[in-house]
């Protein structure tokens, strides 16, 4: 694949390769590097960019989705610029037809597959930094997979609160050592991590690490034996599973709107939703009109 | 007799690079512990003793002689600079400094208790009580919560911490309180070895004198070998069956307590004991 194509220059391309190659043969490690100036501010995804500017080619059909949704700034704003700097490459908002999938704080919930690359942009890469300042210590934290206190933590909520706290950025295991941030996703991703077709490349931009899951890679997120990870279950409280208000779905994750009449609750992946409203005639006029 | 639990060989400890000269010019009878030579501090030099099952080894001496660097060379806070280590567990010895430094992680979480004489050394404040004991247990494998729960409780209740009160944080408890909190977490594990250094030091009498009772009721019931630094002669004929005297980073006097205590041979040790009555 040519390094002379887009925005990156060609060192840049054959160095966050590297370190994209490096960190799919450790899965969960966190690969230092040399992360480049972008025209938008660090902390606004360039690290999600400049792995996708690294591995695109002019075949590729490019998604941007920020917390499942394509419209959103941050989303239209990196699309943007990576047609305008990465001639031929095409976007789409179908996931099924995207090659590539850039995004922010979500998964799509449409399985993805082995032909398909999900790039994350990741805000804190390291598990630990919750529980370690010294970045020296958290590195040999990790070789000496010391990871006790994150399951301290855990220990502190189910005392507290009976329940696992963390609602994103869950703590998971990847291969049985290495535990990653798996960047803001909900906890409703992290299974999704697991044992998946696809490969799953983390870059973060402001603090120079790249880390990767690749496919067919267990993914275990931190719990204790006799109290299992659990996803957000939806229920009002009645008990009763929350539906999308516009498509119906009952098995999504919901984002909660609060609005002039109450809140509902919609689908987070507005692709999927859409989706699932095009089949449904029904529907079809409820969300435009 | 069993065979020892822990045997140390020649451990020796400079700060600062070092020359030839170093243990020739330091000790007692140099008056100092830096080097004339070349400026290093002798820390500790030349430390041997086999500490067996369920005994316990008191380190006595004054501020600067060695005890606390002996205490963190054995628990792995500090590289020895020579001399080595040889731990028993079960049917295994360990040369200490020779384990990589995963291997030597999971030996110390697993069979070794460290209590300090601050608590903020030896506990988290920002996670409970019942977290810190907790921490050990993980650290060791643990990853039944029950089962993690249902220890804490015990050995907070067995060093008589309210178990009520196990889900505060250790800021909220008194200094007494604090120190046993630690002595449970650095048991957690049941190590067969318990590194106590200055535990009751900073303490008033009759919260040391609890502490103590529970130490010694410790070693009955559980044969932990325990190995307590102190400058408290209190300390030492209470808790110690046998004691090693340090000054200047050398042991100059080692033997059975009493005998240390009644018949003093070092002029240190002597003066020592005279100063204390």
């Amino acid at each position: 694949m040519s390094v002379d194509f887009g925005y990156l220059d060609r060192a840049a391309k054959k160095e966050i390769r590297r370190c994209a190659l490096k960190a799919l043969a450790i899965p969960g490690h966190q690969v230092p590097y040399a992360s480049r100036e972008m025209p938008i501010g660090r902390g606004f995804g360039t690290g999600g960019l400049q792995v996708t500017l690294a591995l695109i080619g002019p075949s590729d059909v490019l998604k941007v989705i920020d917390q499942g949704s394509d419209d959103s700034v941050n989303a239209v704003n990196l699309r943007d610029f990576i047609t305008t700097t990465c001639p031929g490459v095409t976007t789409t908002v179908r996931t099924q037809d995207a090659s590539m999938v850039q995004t922010r704080h979500r998964i799509p919930e449409r399985p993805l597959t082995a032909e398909q690359i999900l790039v994350l942009q990741v805000p804190y890469p390291d598990s630990l930094v919750v529980v370690e300042s010294s970045e020296a210590r958290r590195r040999v934290m990790h070789g000496e997979q010391d990871y006790a206190r994150l399951l301290v933590k855990l220990y502190e909520d189910l005392v507290r609160f009976r329940e696992i706290t963390i609602s994103h950025r869950y703590p998971t295991r990847i291969n049985g050592h290495y535990v990653i941030d798996p960047s803001p996703i909900p906890r409703w991703d992290v299974p999704k991590l697991n044992m998946s077709e696809t490969m799953f490349i983390f870059g973060a931009g402001r603090e120079k690490k790249i880390y990767a899951v690749p496919p067919h890679t267990r993914a275990e997120p931190l719990a204790f034996d006799d109290v299992p990870f659990r996803t957000e279950d939806f229920r009002d409280g009645n008990g009763k599973r929350r539906q999308c208000v516009h498509c119906g779905a009952d098995d999504t994750f919901l984002d909660e709107i609060h609005g002039d009449g109450g809140v509902t609750h919609q689908c987070s992946d507005t692709d999927w939703c859409d989706q699932r409203r095009a089949a449904q005639p029904r529907h079809a006029e409820a969300r435009h009109g | 007799m069993d065979e020892p639990v822990l045997v140390a060989d020649g451990l020796t400890r400079i700060h600062g690079v070092g020359c030839d000269r170093c243990l020739e010019t330091t000790g007692p009878l140099s008056d100092t512990n830096r080097c004339s030579a070349c400026g290093a501090v002798v820390a500790m030099a030349d430390v041997s003793f086999a500490l067996h099952p369920g005994e316990i080894l008191g380190v006595m001496g004054e501020s600067g002689s060695g005890k606390s660097t002996l205490v963190k060379v054995l628990h792995g806070d500090l590289a020895p600079s020579a001399g080595s280590a040889w731990f028993t567990q079960g049917d295994t010895r360990h040369e200490l400094f020779a384990l990589n430094a995963a291997e030597r992680r999971s030996l110390r979480d697993r069979a070794m208790g460290m209590v300090h004489q601050n608590p903020h050394l030896g506990l988290n404040f920002q996670v409970s009580c019942g977290g810190n004991v907790a921490e050990r247990l993980l650290m060791a494998g643990e990853r039944r919560f029950a089962t993690i729960r249902q220890r804490a409780e015990r050995l907070l209740a067995r060093m008589q911490v309210p178990i009520e009160r196990m889900d505060e944080r250790p800021g909220a408890f008194s200094g007494g309180m604090q120190q046993r909190v630690q002595i449970a977490k650095a048991l957690a594990t049941d190590p067969p070895l318990l590194l106590l250094d200055e535990v009751t030091t900073g303490l008033d009498v009759s919260v040391q004198a609890r502490i103590l009772d529970l130490i010694l009721e410790l070693q009955r019931e559980t044969g932990t070998a325990m190995i307590v630094v102190t400058h408290d002669l209190g300390v030492i004929r209470l808790l110690a069956g046998r004691t090693l005297v340090m000054r200047l980073g050398r042991v100059v006097e080692s033997g059975l307590t009493d005998q240390i205590l009644e018949d003093p041979a070092h002029p240190y040790t002597q003066q020592l004991v005279s100063a204390a009555l």
